[in-house]
């Protein structure tokens, strides 16, 4: 299957590592990767805060650049989300972009969905020996209906205990420009959250969406807590082989860490 | 009787004091995680049926704002009918006029109150004070938050934000003042407080004469008005008075008494977490020898027809004030109620407030911004109000209005850098270049962050950068 990757702004900028990982997963399950160059950012910043004509806008860039893939998987279940929820919102009846909109939506995957529903994997031949965590994260619970795939696919890893954490569902408080614009609360909440992934006794927290660990990973960071954070896919692109986190061996000048050799 | 939510500032500068606040977070964290499991458990026990009783309330009420003024007629003539008076208040100083006429009419300067929201919000309390009328709340929590000289804090439970020690403190203090004194010996035991009250309460009720209540419904078809409630309290000042006056929002309306079996399900389970609610008092105008002989109706609009005419915005009014938004909210069990600047706090009161006053002040622009969006309050509201829908559409409300220069520019400037590719792998490139000039502390609203939170490393390389090259490292 042709897969077009959308690899979303803060990923493409910030988790280059993501990416790769997502390419390196669904190219070792026997797919074929595409990345639509044109793509920039799916609006969601700009929608959450309020400023819909600019979202507009990158949505309609959006449509454009990935009209004519068979489908697109997305490694952050918010802005899956912002496609899938929130875009039908933004063309007024009729539109052509929401008649675009309908059409291309429902092809928009998050990973975990993507890999489970469509590609009928639970086990992604993973080889990851940490204690994990994972958090559910709001859109990706709420919004697109996670369930229980993300809990399977890391089930399925082999070498990984997977823990249970308390307060799971509870948003850790990031919410984009939430974060800023009413820090201290937005603090209080990954306060709440960081304290939850410690106590499990976990090495890793993991999710489908690198900005919600930015800010949990911000706050264990900044307590020393000795915890680290990492994308769903770093996990489940991981072999015995080919390391962890970060880049496939031949791509390894970026490796900032390599970690289960 | 001086408590108002005036000079409160604007959300992030109330909540920051509110989070800091250790007892006020321990307590809010104790009583919302408590009802919120109660209430998980007895949804989850109606298992499907839960989402087919939650989109008919939404249908319900949906249909009823659709035909508002029809059915507000009907009820006018309903309530008419069976001996009540209809009184129609378009904002909160008409609403506080009418009623303190009625009362004076009466003869009586105490009046008895039920627990009501729709009172709260116009400040009834107060001016019927101005006018030498005391009004007693009997609600127990809503009297602890008189008798502490306080504001209430939560829709359902307005001393939510005090323990019982406090609630203790409160009661020797202030109940001499009031009415019958706390007894001398009394403990922090739930019991004793309520016993305390019980006591204090049951001399008024047996004394005054005049009861003001709101109402959770009103029938239009049979002008039959409804409350629900825990105490037993309610029931006793809508019963023992002779004169009855209640002052409802005209978005209560239901069209028929049928229509009351859905939200007689989806209330108590959602808001006290209860499959029944104890105390559902209902009357239809007067009835002679029976009950108060003289019933008024004050119907209140108070902003709600202009939260009618948006679109998105008046999914607001379907809410039924159940207060499980509240109570599952992230936001609202850290900072408590008082921070948002109105009798509304929490998911409901951020969309509510803005738009019953109109977008009008620095506090009612902040409201929408008090959310992460994680959509708890959407998931469990049982009318269906997509709140974090109605949050972005007011955000955009603000954002559409003058000021906020600063985050227009940023926004602007995100926009340029996405709108092509080659301006994103610019912006890209000089970060990466830049990367180790980050520090770790950041000023301005990038602080908001630093402050608590550490930066993510900037990568050497963007993953648009690594894949064009292994692209042609492969072909
Ligand atoms: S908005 Fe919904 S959940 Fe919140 S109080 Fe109103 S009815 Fe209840």
């Amino acid at each position: 299957m042709r897969i077009a990757l959308f690899i979303t702004c803060v990923n493409d900028t910030l988790f280059p590592d993501t990416g790769r990982a997502v390419v390196r997963l669904l190219e070792r399950l026997g797919h074929e990767v595409v990345f639509p160059e044109d793509q920039t950012c799916c609006g969601q910043m700009h929608y959450n805060t309020g400023y819909r004509r600019p979202a507009t806008r990158l949505a309609v860039r959006f449509v454009k650049t990935f009209e004519g893939a068979d489908a697109v998987v997305v490694p952050s279940g918010s802005c899956a989300a912002m496609i899938r929820d929130n875009y039908p919102r933004l063309g007024a009846g009729g539109s052509r972009l929401s008649r675009k909109v309908a059409g291309l939506a429902p092809r928009v995957y998050d990973l975990t969905e993507f890999l489970v529903d469509v590609l009928g994997v639970t086990d992604v031949g993973a080889y990851y020996p940490h204690k994990v965590a994972y958090h559910p994260t709001c859109h990706g619970l709420r919004m697109l209906g996670l369930g229980d795939r993300p809990y399977r696919l890391l089930r399925a890893v082999r070498g990984l205990e997977l823990v249970e954490l308390e307060g799971a569902t509870e948003c850790c408080g990031f919410g984009g420009t939430f974060a800023v614009k009413n820090g201290d609360v937005s603090s209080a909440m990954g306060a709440d959250k960081a304290r939850h992934a410690v106590e499990t006794g976990a090495e890793v927290l993991c999710a489908v969406d690198n900005s919600c660990l930015m800010h949990i990973g911000g706050i264990l960071s900044r307590q020393r807590s000795g915890m680290r954070v990492a994308h769903i896919a770093e996990i489940l692109a991981s072999t015995e082989k080919g390391g962890s986190a970060g880049p496939a061996p031949d791509d390894a000048p970026a490796a900032k860490e390599a970690v289960t050799r | 009787m001086s408590a108002t939510f005036l000079g409160i500032p604007p959300f992030p500068e109330a909540a920051r004091a509110a989070v800091d606040d250790s007892r006020t977070r321990h307590n809010l964290r104790r009583a919302t995680h408590t009802i919120r499991d109660k209430r998980a458990s007895v949804v989850g026990e109606l298992n499907d049926d839960w989402q087919l009783l939650r989109a008919e309330g939404a249908a319900v009420k949906e249909h009823t704002l659709r035909h508002l003024d029809r059915y507000l007629e009907q009820l006018e003539e309903s309530v008419t009918r069976a001996g009540g008076r209809v009184h129609w208040a378009a904002d909160a100083e008409e609403a506080n006029a009418i009623v303190t006429r009625l009362v004076k009419a009466t003869g009586e300067t105490d009046v008895v109150k039920v627990k009501s929201m729709a009172t709260q919000e116009i400040e009834l309390n107060n001016a019927l004070a101005e006018a030498g009328i005391t009004a007693y709340e009997t609600d127990l929590a809503e009297l602890i938050v008189q008798l502490g000289d306080d504001l209430p804090s939560h829709i359902l439970v307005p001393a939510i934000h005090l323990g019982r020690a406090q609630i203790r403190e409160i009661f020797l203090d202030q109940m001499a003042e009031w009415g019958t004194p706390a007894p001398p010996g009394l403990t922090d035991d739930p019991r004793a407080l309520a016993e305390a009250a019980r006591l204090h309460l049951r001399e008024r009720f047996l004394r005054t004469r005049t009861a003001i209540s709101g109402a959770n419904f009103a029938v239009a078809d049979s002008g039959t008005l409804v409350v629900l409630e825990s105490e037993g309290n309610g029931r006793m000042c809508l019963t023992l008075p002779q004169t009855l006056i209640s002052v409802v929002g005209i978005e209560k309306i239901v069209p028929t008494w049928s229509d009351l079996e859905v939200f007689m399900q989806l209330l108590p389970r959602s808001s006290t977490g209860e499959r029944m609610n104890p105390y559902t008092s209902t009357w239809t105008g007067v009835t002679p020898g029976d009950g108060p002989q003289e019933f008024h109706l004050v119907l209140l609009d108070n902003g709600r027809t202009d939260v009618l005419a948006d679109t998105v915005g008046r999914q607001a009014l379907r809410c039924i004030r159940c207060s499980a938004c509240l109570n599952t909210c992230p936001v609202y069990e850290r900072t408590g109620g008082h921070a948002y600047g109105s009798v509304y706090p929490g998911p409901i009161g951020a969309i509510l407030t803005p738009q019953l006053r109109g977008m009008s002040s620095a506090v009612d622009e902040a409201l929408p911004y008090a959310s992460s969006l994680c959509g708890a309050c959407y998931e469990v509201c049982p009318v269906a109000i997509d709140i974090p829908e109605v949050l972005v559409h007011l955000r955009e409300e603000v954002s559409a209005g003058r000021g906020h220069l600063g985050e227009k520019a940023l926004m602007a400037g995100a926009e340029a850098v996405f709108s092509s590719s080659r301006a994103l792998g610019a912006a890209q490139r000089a970060a990466g270049l830049g990367r180790n000039l980050v520090p770790g502390h950041l000023p301005g609203t990038a602080g908001e962050w630093t402050d608590t939170r550490d930066v993510p490393d900037v990568p050497a390389e963007s993953f648009r950068s690594w894949w064009n090259k292994r692209g042609k490292g492969q072909r």
